[in-house]
């Protein structure tokens, strides 16, 4: 009964206040969604903290039965769903009570109401997110992973009016549709080789899976491995890893509330939580998960070394979340999935948190993104600075090493490096190091450039930022204690010692023992590998922006074809567009001019516009009204009949 | 034994006495100020007989073998019996301002309706000649109704012309049928081709289908129609196009599976075409009419053409497809006409459908009304045309005939074209005079609920689905 309000509570909101504010009025609108999503978020946590290990499943209702397949609606309550359920409804609560005042002053739609529009593709988004994370078939999962990005898709082309988010809007959905295939083809391929969606079924027949083979394009392979591999290009699209991760920069566009929940903290880890969920499969299928391991890290790497050199604000957390979503895949390919998870829970406060500081920053500086125009803006916004340098700490590590004291960042990402290390190989290991100095570097780079320093660009923008209403920097204050402290709190429970990690996840992640075990003897070295790449990245970040300033110049002139090859995301955009997006294009017009223009369209104006007034014509003038020209075609009409059936030998 | 006969025609005794006792008594007391007595009279007779007839069981014939009533006729009388009866109670308000209410006008309309009856339960070729040529006579006197009226006449003479080189076609294939056959019971000819058949027998059978043929204005045996729709009276001609088409229908299905059973490789070839033939010509002809009645013409000769295709299938899903198919096709057509019969402007009738223009803002009921009636003669899902159209397709689908199906839905695409057009008409037309408010209680029940038995119908078709399958099996065995 109370997952059920959990589910349809956002729903509820989504439909009254998506179709019934005009009677409710915007303001009903919003606090409907938003006390909805409060009142979610409390029995979320009920369920969360009260959770035995035990999982249960609440049918809702039957689905689709037909032949063989047979699902339906429903709810299941395991470590891994209820744990997604407070991520989901904490951010997605906070959100809706930021947008109050994040959402408060549009300028992009003149008299149009858009506010409750919002808060309903809000809640809409929530339901859609919460039916992924508790489906119990991997068919509900995809219902709710197709909803999400329909909501996604509307989010991010919110300002419907600018080409810009547009194109954005479309450019995500078109790029997810790429792993969505994928995606799609390996639910099929799990109904073929197990019968059923159900992931019980699919769960209990993993180890013969793993036995068997079938045929994929050209050869037979391994039964698992195509499925994990089929499933894992499915999450790379939603999740932005490399090769399909260039609509997340770019979703950007929407509102930055929107960047906070979807593009940052819940939507986008779908895929992990996808891998996770599918761990007793992948744990049969090894080549796939290796893959997972190295794409996981090289975006990572990738992610970050944009990163390094983005102005735009967004696009700079952007590309963090891009870089920290393949720590988790990692985390989840090398075996360690409670790392995986504990990554994904502490990023959702940590990354929602700056990206909410971020967005009460372009409010106070009227809407500017770029942080070259920033600087100095400590004193001007004190609880902002703050809470992003707490959500700074968090994601860059800081805490002490050897010890389980520091913040939720620190915890979790060396769970996950510590983990590569032992079941990822040295590649994933040293990828990730890297990264995470170069994350404590472009972290720290855009605090100092943005908090300390001189006022750069429009002195007016400066002289009239103010500190951001209650209604947003209360979420930020609640998100810092969560990334301060919600790693210290959940350590052991997530990546703790094997019996506790058992008895906390219970039967939702399958014997990774070996892995875990190994991941907490890793050398000493290792484990404080990562907290020397952060210091280093850290004493770096504050000699190029604090101490010499001119640095950076220097550095960009010094290597310039570098500098733009990072400037230009490593011209990924580039390249899309010249292998695909112009022989799109290409085939595109060609079936809309010849094809649809000239074939369709011409074949059905010539009929219609020149063959069919033609035999109205001959009809027209053989109706003349003279009774001779009747009898005639009577007489001509069974003349044919007559010749027909004696030629046709009817007689025989 | 004359008894046990005459028991079985009584339906259509007592409505040929009751026609022709009223004539008499009519034409020498009060003449014309009886008219809306016997009109209505005579409708009550109509619904009485189809509920009696309706209610019958069985199969009998009479007169050895010569007239027959089973299911298939009991089907196709009580639908001609509800027909003519609906033409009476709807046609009033216009035969009235028309000043047309003369006493002969529900007579004759009564003793068409008798020659109907004969001719759906005959069983030899001598009554099913009575039968049409009662019905014809009838006809031909109703087109020329306005005798003071050109096209009227004109209408009511090219009907007669042409109806006597129809009626002389099957007359001369009954001769021929007789003179190969030896007989002129249905039941004998089909034995005489049980082994075989003669071309002599062939040629009978092109020469009574060509009569057929002319009688359901199926083309090219169509050419009267339009003509005659145009100049006949409107009540007229929504009799027209209805009664006598189920009629027809009906008599061709009899005589192709009562006596031709044995050859239906032969008649389906010839029947193809003239459903093929037909369902093009209704839709190529109505594009170019901007004239209502003209327009129904064609509707008319298209909508024979699908009725055809699922003759043509030749198997008792055929003719099952064929009733529904003509059961849905006379309600949207009574529907419609009771609509036509209400436009007028300045007290004179009009039938151009740019009269029509934004007719929906001054009677929107009723112009939602003609827009599914209009949708649904279109074969437009989810009305009953739509259903009416897919069960003859895929009837003919069924008997091997998938190119006639693929072509019938060509056929209906074109045809759409002009029944859309009145509803662009209706709803987005220019400006106009609008139409006087004449239209009668009657004819706008008649209106909404043909209307409205397209949208609901689509849920069981009133039950006219299992009947039809009643009648069919009794046919085809």
């Amino acid at each position: 009964m109370m997952v059920s309000v959990i589910l349809f509570a956002p729903l509820v909101g989504a439909i009254i206040g998506g179709f019934g504010w005009r009677i409710i009025g915007e303001q009903g609108a919003q606090w409907l969604t938003t006390g909805l999503l409060f009142l979610a978020l409390v029995l979320s946590w009920v369920v969360f903290l009260g959770f035995d290990g035990n999982a249960y499943t609440v049918e809702i209702g039957r689905w689709i039965v037909s032949g063989e397949l047979d699902t339906s609606w429903s709810i299941r309550i395991d470590r891994l769903s209820a744990t997604m359920l407070v991520v989901v409804t904490s951010v997605s609560a906070l959100v809706h009570l930021y947008s109050f005042g994040y959402m408060a002053h549009d300028d992009n739609f003149g008299d149009l109401p858009y506010k409750a529009r919002f808060f309903a593709y809000l809640s809409f988004f929530t339901f859609a997110m919460l039916a992924l994370v508790t489906a119990d078939n991997i068919l509900q999962l995809f219902f709710g992973w197709e909803g999400v990005g329909l909501a996604s898709y509307l989010l991010i082309g919110f300002y419907f009016r600018k080409p810009s988010a547009n194109a954005a809007a479309i450019k995500a959905f078109v790029v997810n549709r790429v792993g969505d295939f994928s995606f799609g083809l390996g639910i099929y391929a799990l109904f073929l080789m197990t019968g059923s969606l159900t992931f019980d079924n699919i769960f209990a027949a993993a180890s013969t899976l793993g036995g068997e083979e079938m045929r994929f394009l050209w050869r037979d392979w391994n039964a698992a491995e195509v499925i994990g591999f089929l499933l894992f290009i499915g999450a790379m699209g939603k999740s932005a890893q490399i090769f399909l991760h260039t609509w997340l920069p770019d979703a950007m566009e929407g509102p930055t509330p929107v960047s906070a929940l979807i593009h940052a903290a819940t939507m986008v880890t779908a895929g992990v939580f996808l891998m996770v969920r599918m761990s007793p499969v992948l744990e049969f299928a090894p080549h796939a998960k290796m893959f997972v391991v190295f794409i996981g890290a090289t975006t990572a790497f990738m992610a970050a070394t944009i990163g390094l050199v983005q102005n735009d604000i967004k696009r700079v957390i952007a590309y963090s979340t891009c870089s920290q979503l393949g720590y988790m895949f990692v985390a989840a390919g090398s075996g360690v999935y409670g790392a995986a998870m504990f990554h994904l829970f502490t990023h959702a406060f940590f990354k929602a948190l700056l990206f909410l500081g971020a967005g009460s920053v372009i409010v106070a500086m009227h809407h500017e993104q770029d942080m070259r125009n920033y600087g100095g803006l400590r004193k001007k916004l004190p609880v902002t600075f703050w809470t992003m340098l707490v959500g700074t700490l968090a994601i860059t590590g800081v805490g002490i090493p050897f010890t389980q004291i520091g913040f939720a960042g620190f915890l979790s990402k060396d769970a996950v490096i510590e983990g590569a290390f032992a079941g990822g190989g040295a590649y994933a290991f040293w990828m990730l190091v890297i990264a995470a100095a170069m994350t404590s570097f472009y972290s720290w780079r855009l605090m100092f450039m943005t908090f300390w320093g001189r006022q750069r660009g429009d002195a007016h923008a400066h002289d009239h930022a103010k500190e951001s209403p209650l209604s947003m920097t209360v979420p930020l204050v609640v998100l810092a204690v969560g990334a301060a402290v919600a790693g210290m709190i959940w350590y052991g429970d997530f990546f703790g010692d094997v019996a506790r990690v058992a008895g906390f996840f219970g039967a939702a992640l399958p014997d990774g023992e070996s892995v875990l075990e190994a991941a907490h003897h890793v050398p000493g070295w290792v484990k404080v590998s990562p907290f020397v790449a952060m210091v280093v990245g850290l004493l770096l970040a504050v000699w190029m922006y604090l101490i010499h300033t001119d640095v950076p110049a220097k550095l960009v002139a010094a290597g310039r074809p570098f500098y733009l090859f990072l400037l230009n995301k490593w011209y990924f955009d580039e390249l899309y567009d010249w292998l695909f997006v112009r022989g799109a294009n290409w085939v595109g017009r060609v079936l809309w001019k010849r094809g649809d223009g000239s074939a369709i369209d011409g074949t059905v104006n010539g009929i219609s516009m020149g063959i069919v007034p033609f035999f109205t014509r001959v009809n027209a003038r053989a109706q003349s009204g003279f009774l001779f020209t009747y009898a005639f075609a009577m007489v001509l009409g069974f003349a044919l009949f007559l010749a027909w059936i004696t030629l046709s030998g009817g007689a025989n | 034994m004359f008894a046990a006969d005459f028991r079985i025609i009584l339906p259509e005794a007592i409505l040929a006495i009751w026609a022709m006792g009223a004539l008499i008594a009519a034409a020498w007391t009060v003449k014309d100020a009886a008219t809306r007595a016997l009109t209505w009279a005579t409708a009550a007779l109509m619904l009485a007989l189809a509920l009696w007839i309706g209610t019958g069981t069985g199969v009998d014939s009479a007169f050895d073998g010569s007239f027959v009533d089973d299911r298939f006729a009991r089907f196709a009388k009580v639908a001609i019996l509800l027909i003519s009866a609906s033409i009476l109670l709807m046609g009033e308000g216009y035969m009235t301002r028309r000043a047309l209410m003369r006493f002969e006008y529900p007579l004759l309309i009564a003793l068409a309706t008798v020659g109907m009856l004969v001719m759906v339960s005959s069983g030899d070729l001598i009554v099913l000649y009575m039968g049409v040529e009662l019905q014809s006579l009838s006809l031909y006197v109703l087109a020329a109704l306005r005798r003071d009226s050109p096209r009227s006449t004109e209408a009511g003479l090219k009907y007669f012309v042409l109806g006597a080189f129809g009626s002389g076609l099957l007359l001369y294939g009954a001769s021929l049928a007789y003179g190969f056959a030896g007989t002129t019971l249905f039941s004998g000819i089909i034995e005489a081709t049980a082994d075989g058949v003669s071309l002599g027998l062939l040629f009978a059978l092109v020469f009574m289908m060509a009569g057929f043929a002319y009688k359901v204005s199926a083309a090219p045996f169509h050419m009267w129609t339009p003509d005659v729709y145009e100049g006949a009276p409107t009540t007229v001609t929504a009799f027209f196009a209805t009664a006598p088409k189920m009629a027809g229908m009906a008599l061709f299905a009899r005589v192709m599976f009562d006596a031709f059973g044995n050859v239906t490789g032969d008649w389906q070839q010839i029947v193809a075409f003239l459903s093929v033939f037909s369902m093009f010509l209704g839709a190529f002809g109505g594009i170019g009419q901007m004239d209502f009645k003209r327009l129904m013409a064609y509707s008319t000769i298209g909508h024979m053409g699908f009725a055809l295709m699922g003759l043509t299938a030749g198997t008792g899903l055929g003719v099952q497809a064929m009733l529904v198919y003509m059961a849905i096709y006379v309600t949207m057509d009574l529907g419609a006409f009771a609509f036509i019969m209400s436009m007028e402007r300045d007290g004179r009738p009009v039938t151009d459908i740019r009269s029509l223009n934004l007719y929906s803002r001054e009677r929107p009921l009723v112009a939602l009304a003609m827009l599914v009636l209009l949708f649904s003669l279109a074969g437009v899902p989810p009305t009953v045309g739509f259903f009416g159209k897919y069960y003859v397709l895929h009837a003919a689908y069924d008997g091997g005939f998938g190119w006639l199906a693929v072509l019938g839905v060509i056929a209906s695409v074109i045809s759409a074209f002009y029944y859309l057009r009145i509803v662009y008409f209706m709803y987005f037309g220019r400006e106009t005079q609008p139409l006087d408010r004449v239209m009668s209680p009657a004819a706008w029940v008649f209106v909404v609920g043909c209307a409205a038995i397209m949208v609901f119908g689509v849920v069981n078709l009133f039950g006219v689905e299992p009947a039809a399958a009643g009648a069919a099996a009794a046919l085809v065995n």
